[in-house]
């Protein structure tokens, strides 16, 4: 429990927030807000790395495995979001 | 490195992903937001790799390390230039599946580390493997259905479907409390994320192609509580951060997209809507006599004293990629005096916000395109409003007929316009399954054609009138 009080606590707060500056997104954005979010949802990149760092045979191949999905999340939905945030001009 | 380092930097790095999607918030300020949340992974990761349990991995440790990201970031990076902005929806769905499929993985990993977890490391666990793998098939069958590939795009029903899955829902949780009350069984866990497989293909298939925007929404929301789980197992602050993040833009994008279609969330999983449910008047009463024929040397007349046209795209514009020739249309409309804007209904298109990004990836100026409440007072006052590849989106039947399965559907008011031109291969109807009245009102044109030839030819006609 001494844990998982703060845990949850950050969780909630973290909801709120997201929330709040979710709403103020345009249904313009919402396509690249899609693939950004899955880009930093690709965090669970740092988790892979702990886990393949782990001794044993198991952890490391399913972090391993791990790594490579977290790690296309994170190249692949920064890139093309880039990709697309860049097509969004206005002409002066 | 020490810990509190490393926590500092994780910190940081939260902050620099809630500045980036903040940034989403404007087109002018979207690159630079994207560029901050890339720049706190970047922070994140290096920070991990100074972890003493990293740093005390031995070279082969390391070794996998590397090569994990290189061969991560070479897949990402392909997909990420090659994909066609028409295929972003099936792109999404692939990260929305990664994501999950990394956090169940990753659970699974810490599972099988052994060491005694606390029923709270165990229980989130649980949670990680039964959402991620939901998850992760739910996704590639999204992606399946998207690519056109195995599945059709239709809802796939078959009978004892509900009570199959309530036992599956079942099985899921006994497993789940086996898992909690004794985690060395790592069998149980890979059971559960069987089960998990199955209820993420069994929950998608009934969903339909035009109904996919609320799929890949909840999906990616999925994702992110997943991921967030995930954060729960390894008592890791950032992970539940993200994880909130990304799991509250799903629901809040899940929420806008069934509003726009006027149904629950519940009625969209069940696939409940299709081309075979209650059509309550036949194409022929509608249509009959009343459909009015026209040419692009027509259309180019009504263009010639058009003061003002709205251009309505839908997912037909995608397919035919016709983005690019009715941008060009559209520049020269305007560069013969005329106001041109472009009408966005919320679920046009297979995924929110698709037919925006291509119409600015044609260099259409996102001060043009136009949401459905802002732009839906302004019909009555519009010349000429040119639908092209949309149907139910555009169908007033939502405003008269409370049986008919999308009443009460906001749609765009395009039937307020003096003349409305439709360009359409045939009087076949939308997804919904229902003849449009729009196409047989009295001041509606129908331009039979190929969306893309259909725009070369009124382009060609407008230049030589």
């Amino acid at each position: 429990m001494e844990t998982f009080l703060p845990l949850l606590t950050i969780f909630m707060l973290a909801i709120f927030v997201g929330f709040e500056i979710i709403t103020k997104v345009p249904p313009l954005l919402h396509t690249p807000l899609m693939s950004g979010s899955n880009a930093i949802s690709g965090i669970t990149v740092i988790g892979a790395i702990l886990s393949v760092a782990v001794e044993g045979r198991v952890p490391t191949v399913l972090g391993f495995l791990a790594l490579v999905l977290a790690t296309i999340n994170v190249v692949g939905g920064f890139l093309v979001t880039h990709r697309m945030v860049g097509m969004f001009k206005k002409k002066d | 490195m020490t810990a509190v380092l490393i926590d500092l930097t994780y910190l940081f790095a939260s902050i620099l992903f809630i500045f980036g999607i903040k940034g989403l918030t404007h087109p002018r300020t979207a690159v630079r937001g994207n560029l901050l949340g890339a720049t706190g992974m970047l922070l994140a990761v290096v920070a991990t790799l100074a972890d003493r349990q990293v740093l005390g991995a031995g070279a082969q440790g390391l070794g996998l390390i590397l090569g994990g990201v290189l061969l991560g970031a070479a897949l990402g990076a392909a997909l990420a230039l090659k994909i066609q902005m028409t295929a972003m929806p099936q792109m999404v769905a692939l990260l929305n599946a990664f994501g999950g499929g990394a956090s169940a993985l990753i659970a699974g990993a810490v599972l099988a580390e052994g060491g005694n977890p606390t029923t709270q490391t165990a229980i989130a666990t649980v949670a990680s493997g039964i959402i991620g793998s939901v998850t992760f098939w739910g996704s590639l069958v999204a992606f399946d259905k998207l690519q056109g590939l195995l599945l059709p795009d239709n809802p796939v029903h078959f009978p004892g479907q509900q009570p199959l899955n309530a036992l599956l829902g079942l099985a899921a949780v006994v497993l789940g409390v086996w898992v909690v009350s004794d985690p060395g069984l790592l069998n149980n866990y890979g059971l559960l994320v069987a089960v998990g497989s199955v209820m993420g293909i069994l929950l998608t298939i009934p969903i339909g192609g035009a109904d996919m925007p609320v799929a890949i929404a909840l999906l990616n929301s999925y994702s992110g509580l997943a991921a967030a789980s995930t954060g729960f197992v390894l008592n890791n602050n950032i992970l539940i951060i993200t994880g909130s993040l990304v799991g509250a833009s799903g629901l809040i994008l899940t929420r806008i997209m069934c509003k726009a279609m006027n149904r629950s969330l519940l009625n969209v999983l069940m696939g409940a809507i299709g081309p075979d449910s209650g059509t309550t008047v036949g194409a022929d009463e509608v249509y009959a006599g009343r459909i009015k024929s026209t040419s692009p040397e027509e259309v180019a007349v009504l263009f010639d004293g058009a003061r003002r046209v709205v251009i309505v795209p839908g997912y037909g514009m995608a397919v035919a990629q016709a983005q690019h020739q009715i941008r060009e249309l559209a520049s020269l409309l305007e560069s013969r005096g005329t106001e041109v804007e472009f009408a966005i209904h919320p679920v046009a298109g297979r995924m929110p916000g698709h037919m925006n990004v291509l119409l600015a990836e044609a260099d259409v100026d996102y001060d043009k395109l136009r949401e459905m409440d802002d732009i839906n007072p302004s019909f009555p006052q519009t010349d000429v409003s040119l639908i092209i590849g949309a149907n139910d989106i555009v169908n007033p039947v939502t405003r008269t007929d409370p049986a008919s399965p999308i009443a009460g559907m906001p749609i765009l008011d395009v039937d307020k316009s003096r003349t409305v031109v439709v360009v359409k291969r045939s009087l076949s109807p939308g997804f919904a399954g229902i003849p449009n009245p729009l196409f047989a009102a009295d001041n509606t044109l129908m331009l039979f054609a190929d969306g893309k030839q259909a725009v070369l030819d009124l382009i060609a006609a407008v230049k030589d009138s």
